[in-house]
């Protein structure tokens, strides 16, 4: 089977269309949903893609949290549905409460658009199956508010859990332990500030986002097999 | 009745504020001396109609609950005139 997936487009986001192809490219089939919409289509992963959501006027997030698709969103998670946010994806996903913790802005002050390396904390995951305990992942971020934080007690949680997914090498932004993405606590949803869908070609410089995308796709096909 | 309502949104105490550490660097060079601490926030000023200032204030309050402010990082103080 083909594992369909459902990018959410807000006004202002702008990495749907990179979502879109490298997904195809994976032999996915991908569409492209408004967040006007109060339904989703009958899709097995929801994308929340990068961009600046709203303009990120307030915070980052806060207003797309409130968009109509939203509460479909939320729906589709419960249901035990993948869902991933990617840069203001997951700042989005955080806003909404689908998953711990807050983006602030970067430590330095400055807006980063570079490659970095990713360590993975846990390959037990729909969203890193294919990669193993320990691999570093080189994908490039592009985001001035980064700088993922939660309170002492919820980072324990986090911990004991093993929610967090990717560390960055060499810490960025000043994220809280080099937190580069997080999963909710039945692995369902994940962010990371990190871009994949702009790591899937060589000539692009990396082909390390593959692995995520094909981690969620054998997670549906697997499970259709079953 | 229309009442104003003043919201000051600030990161929590304990969370780093690098733009409050980059201006309490600079003040010196300007001959500012002994700035123990600068923190930045942001103030929101809403005109709201209500019966009361009570009912203003926990309208607005509910506000910051909801939008204005992220708990998780963020606290709020309303003032109502």
């Amino acid at each position: 089977m083909t594992a369909r997936i459902g990018i959410v487009v807000f006004p202002g986001s702008n990495c749907e269309q990179d979502v879109f192809r490298a997904t195809r490219d994976l032999g996915a089939e991908p569409q492209m949903v408004w967040h006007g919409d109060r339904e989703l289509p009958d899709v097995d992963i929801v994308v929340l893609p990068g961009g600046f959501a709203h303009g990120d006027y307030l915070r980052t997030g806060a207003l797309a949290r409130f968009s109509p698709i939203m509460d479909a969103v939320r729906e589709h998670s419960q249901q035990g549905r993948l869902t991933i946010g990617i840069c203001n994806g997951f700042q989005v996903l955080c806003e909404a409460g689908l998953l711990p913790g807050a983006l602030r802005k970067n430590a330095g002050l400055k807006f980063l658009c570079k490659w970095v390396e990713l360590q993975v904390e846990n390959a037990e995951t729909p969203f890193t199956s294919r990669a193993e305990r320990g691999q570093i992942l080189r994908i490039p971020i592009n985001h001035f508010e980064g700088n993922w934080y939660c309170e002492p007690a919820e980072l324990e949680r986090l911990r004991a859990n093993r929610q967090i997914v990717l560390r960055y090498v060499d810490n960025p932004n000043g994220s809280l332990e080099a937190v580069a993405g997080i999963a909710n606590d039945d692995f369902t949803v994940f962010g990371l500030m990190p871009h994949p869908e702009r790591a899937c070609e060589a000539l692009l410089g990396s082909e390390d986002g593959i692995t995520i995308f094909n981690s969620m796709i054998d997670h549906v096909t697997s499970k259709a097999a079953v | 009745m229309s009442y104003v309502a003043s919201v000051n949104v600030m990161l929590k105490e304990g969370i780093a504020d690098p733009q409050g550490l980059t201006i309490q660097r600079a003040l010196p060079a300007l001959g500012f001396e002994g700035v123990a601490e600068v923190r930045v926030g942001k103030r929101i000023v809403l005109k709201v109609d209500a019966s009361t200032a009570d009912e203003a204030r926990e309208q607005v309050e509910q506000m910051c609950q909801r939008l204005l402010s992220n708990p998780v990082i963020e606290s709020f103080e309303v003032v109502v005139q």
